[in-house]
């Protein structure tokens, strides 16, 4: 896929505009699993906004992300860096183009635990 | 009819590049009323300026229209041509051909067009102009300084230095502001209250400053040269002329447990203060909060020990009213609060700090005497971590902070790090910093001194998180150069909180009909040519009130401000705008829509009689426009549904002829 494209996308799909970013680093000061990622939150802001997108969506450590949230809590400049972090995995999902979830897998994973709009989310996120 | 002359100014190339201006001045030839029109290099200059007299003379010219820059450039050099002409300067007309023309558009054939538009539409208003006279009006010698911080001081001492009485009006129960509060100060060092209190005292002793301190501006009216305002002096309960400062009260005062406010809550005061030991004036103040006496008739310790005499549980706020003829405003900053920064830990750790606690924890006078020691324990820091740029340069739309820098933090930030070193070489200092922002004399030195000299370690990163742990603070950071988390055991933490005006500015700005920004600094008439005039005549500004400043600038600022207080004071008499709004009596019916939309207080009304057929008589409200006070903004004009209300110099009748000539 071409290298502007799937920037494009990411900028889309999560809304973030890594513009905005100032280069403070409290993202990744704040991360609670710095240590297992090989690019770090506020390296995912600098390059998904540099277009260098290959290294992260290979990058064994994307889903060290804890998805807590606490970097979009507290960067001062309201980037978001998590939903780059989301979008990168969705890029993922969406380049291997494989349905992961198919309508007849839901039945068996509806329990009394799971929230109906987990379901929903997954359902839209990993099916082609 | 007029007789009117056009001067087409080339600008250099800056009208002449995109404007046929040659073309112009021939077209405007066959517009109603021109006699003469013509074009030339630089209007501006002494041999342009001469071709108008020359022209004024020889044609016998009732009014002329310059098409050139804008009239906020020229529109005074040209209004003074023509009077040394002998022509009424409100007889000139601007067509502004260059930022509204040639330098928004590209093509030639269009600017030649929109230029002669323009200039037709002058034309058309000329036409319809009439001479004007401006008034006049005294000048009350006198200047309100409100706020006594550096700023307001040094205003108010440059001002009394030119022979002119200024009163201070400050809040609080002493002068000195948040200088007062400082231990050394950048760049060089010094400490505060060495250079700080013989100013304080120059003031207490100077004849023609007036302190009125623990006030309040409650009403502000007037306009320049003649305001009217009401101080409320609020009841301190300790009479001001007899009290000696001698402090016996505040010994005996049973109410010790009162959040000392000078030193930011970090210490207890009695109900009865003098908040520090140079305060001026040096008066006890008495918190009605807090004694007995006030809120339970219980007590009278004080008014008992006084050997003056000077306690009186009874005093009530009292309003004074006093003419001035200038107002600075000075009413500084304040650190921004902590409370949403839960990240830091500042509500949760009393050794989470702010760097003006710090400053209070390092003063002599401070809670500490001057050892640096945690709150929480007494014991001394081993490792210090300050963090920068708390709640500045924040995101506009975020809740927690400020979007600009707060310009004063990042320095010193290097020099409580740097004295730190000096005073305890053992101990760890960390600076956390997104960018090192030193653009001053000596500055940037002074900050390379805190790192190479004084071993202070700088960081490019921030602190994330800050937890209580034990009695170490878990200090969470990032150091980007070295692209690593780190985590410090700290045992004290100081932010350098971002600075905002302080809160009662925003009230003040309404009663002074002075703007603000969105950040509630005060606006100034222009950000580089005008930097301490507000728009609103007569109304000056100093220090921080007007942005983020160190005392250099603040110093620097204020007496900028009192050279324009004075330049305003020397004067016996002010000529106003003679563009100013009058109403038609014969078409006002008083319906107070003017009234209300007039952002100055010009307008009042008045019952007048009128004469109606068969020798009646009727008596009607009408509007009355103080000439003195409007300001030529236009609201009421548009406001008016009777068509009543009509600017001088921009009556309708002459708007409309120019939107005729647009239109044509
Ligand atoms: C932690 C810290 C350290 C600093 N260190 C340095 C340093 O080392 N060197 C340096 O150059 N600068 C330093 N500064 C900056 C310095 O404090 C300011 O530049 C200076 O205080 C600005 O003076 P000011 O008079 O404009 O404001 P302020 O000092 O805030 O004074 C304003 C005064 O107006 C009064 N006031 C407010 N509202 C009203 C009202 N409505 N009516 C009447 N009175 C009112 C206030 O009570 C106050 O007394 C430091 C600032 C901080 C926070
Ligand atoms: S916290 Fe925000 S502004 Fe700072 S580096 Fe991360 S994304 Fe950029
Ligand atoms: S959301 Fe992910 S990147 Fe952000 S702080 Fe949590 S774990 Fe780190
Ligand atoms: S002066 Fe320095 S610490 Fe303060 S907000 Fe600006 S960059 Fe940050
Ligand atoms: S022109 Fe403006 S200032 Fe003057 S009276 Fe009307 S509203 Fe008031």
């Amino acid at each position: 896929m071409n290298k502007n494209f799937i920037q494009e996308e990411i900028l889309r799909s999560s809304g973030v505009n890594p513009k905005k970013c100032m280069k403070c680093g409290k993202c990744s000061a704040t991360c609670p699993a710095y240590d297992e990622m090989e690019y770090h939150p506020h390296q995912f802001v600098s390059m998904v906004e540099n277009g260098d997108i290959e290294p992260l969506m290979n990058s064994k450590s994307l889903y060290r992300c804890l998805s807590c949230f606490a970097c979009i809590d507290r960067c001062p400049r309201s980037v978001q860096p998590a939903k780059l972090v989301e979008a990168v995995r969705l890029a993922v999902v969406r380049q291997q183009g494989k349905n992961h979830l198919t309508a007849n897998d839901i039945p068996e994973l509806i329990d009394d635990e799971t929230p109906q709009q987990l379901l929903v989310s997954a359902f839209r996120k990993y099916t082609k | 009819m007029q007789r009117v002359g056009v001067f087409v100014c080339w600008c250099g190339s800056n009208i002449a590049g995109t404007v046929d201006v040659a073309a112009v001045a021939e077209a405007l030839k066959n517009e109603p009323g021109v006699v003469f029109s013509t074009d030339y290099q630089y209007m501006c200059s002494q041999a342009g300026q001469d071709i108008i007299k020359n022209a004024i003379a020889e044609h016998n010219l009732t009014g002329i229209v310059v098409c050139s820059c804008s009239p906020r450039m020229h529109e005074a050099t040209f209004r003074k041509t023509a009077a040394a002409a002998g022509l009424n300067p409100y007889m000139v007309e601007i067509a502004n051909i260059r930022e509204q023309c040639s330098w928004v558009h590209k093509d030639m054939t269009t600017g030649t067009e929109k230029a002669i538009i323009l200039g037709k539409a002058a034309v058309a208003k000329v036409n319809l102009n009439t001479p004007l006279t401006p008034g006049e009006s005294p000048v009350t010698k006198r200047a309100l300084v409100i706020g006594g911080g550096i700023a307001g001081i040094q205003t108010a001492l440059d001002i009394a230095d030119a022979g002119f009485p200024v009163d201070i009006v400050e809040t609080k129960p002493t002068i000195g502001g948040k200088m007062a509060q400082l231990d050394k100060t950048f760049p060089t060092l010094d400490c505060a209250a060495c250079i700080l209190t013989p100013k304080m005292v120059d003031v207490a002793q100077n004849e023609k400053i007036r302190i009125f301190s623990y006030s309040e501006v409650e009403e502000v009216g007037g306009f320049v040269g003649n305001f009217d305002v009401k101080i409320k002096k609020k009841a301190r309960y300790v009479k001001e002329d007899i009290c000696t400062g001698c402090g016996a009260c505040v010994d005996k005062c049973p109410m010790k447990k009162n959040p000392n406010e000078f030193n930011l809550g970090m210490d207890n005061r009695p109900a009865i203060y003098i908040p520090f030991a140079q305060a001026v004036p040096k008066v006890a103040t008495i918190d009605p909060n807090a004694c007995n006496m006030l809120k339970n008739g219980k007590c009278g310790l004080c008014a008992r020990v006084c050997a003056a005499g000077a306690i009186d549980y009874t005093q009530k706020d009292e309003i004074i009213e006093e003419k001035y003829g200038a107002i600075v405003v000075a009413t500084g900053f304040n650190p921004i609060s902590m409370e949403k920064f839960d990240e830091f830990a500042y509500n949760q750790s009393k050794d989470v700090i702010t760097s003006l606690e710090f400053e209070r924890l390092t003063n002599a006078a401070g809670p500490t005497a001057g050892h640096l020691e945690r709150p929480s324990d007494g014991k001394s820091p081993k490792t210090i971590v300050f963090v920068q740029c708390v709640g500045s340069r924040c995101d506009a739309c975020s809740e927690k902070g400020k979007e600009y820098c707060s310009k004063i933090c990042c320095m010193y930030t290097a020099k409580h790090a740097m004295l730190t070193r000096d005073k305890y070489p053992d101990t760890d200092v960390y600076v956390f910093y997104i960018d090192v922002r030193t653009p001053g004399k000596n500055f940037d030195e002074f900050y390379r001194r805190a790192v190479e000299e004084f071993g202070v370690k700088y960081i490019k990163g921030m602190v994330g998180k800050v937890t209580p742990e034990g009695d170490k603070l878990k200090v969470q950071a990032s150091d980007l150069l070295s692209n690593k988390q780190l985590h410090i055991d700290a045992d004290l933490v100081v932010l350098a909180a971002a600075i905002e005006p302080d809160k009662s500015a925003r009230p003040l700005a309404t009663m002074l009909t002075a703007s603000m920004d969105t950040n509630d600094f005060f606006t100034e008439a222009h950000p580089k040519l005008r930097p301490v005039e507000s728009p609103t005549a007569g109304v000056f500004l100093s220090g921080a009130c007007q942005g983020p400043k160190d005392i250099p600038e603040t110093v620097s600022q204020a007496g900028a401000a009192a050279s324009k207080v004075i330049g305003l004071l020397a004067k016996d008499k002010l000529t106003g705008n003679p563009c100013v709004a009058h109403s038609n009596e014969l078409m006002c019916n008083g319906c107070s829509s003017c009234e209300r939309v007039c952002p100055y207080g010009a307008i009042t009304y008045e019952d007048k009689e009128f004469r109606m057929p068969n020798r009646t008589t009727k008596i009607r409200r009408v509007a009355s426009v103080n000439p003195a006070v409007c300001q030529g903004c236009g609201a009421c004009t548009v406001a008016c549904p009777s068509g009543a209300m009509d600017l001088k110099g921009f009556a309708n009748s002459q708007i409309i002829a120019e939107v005729d000539a647009i239109c044509k």
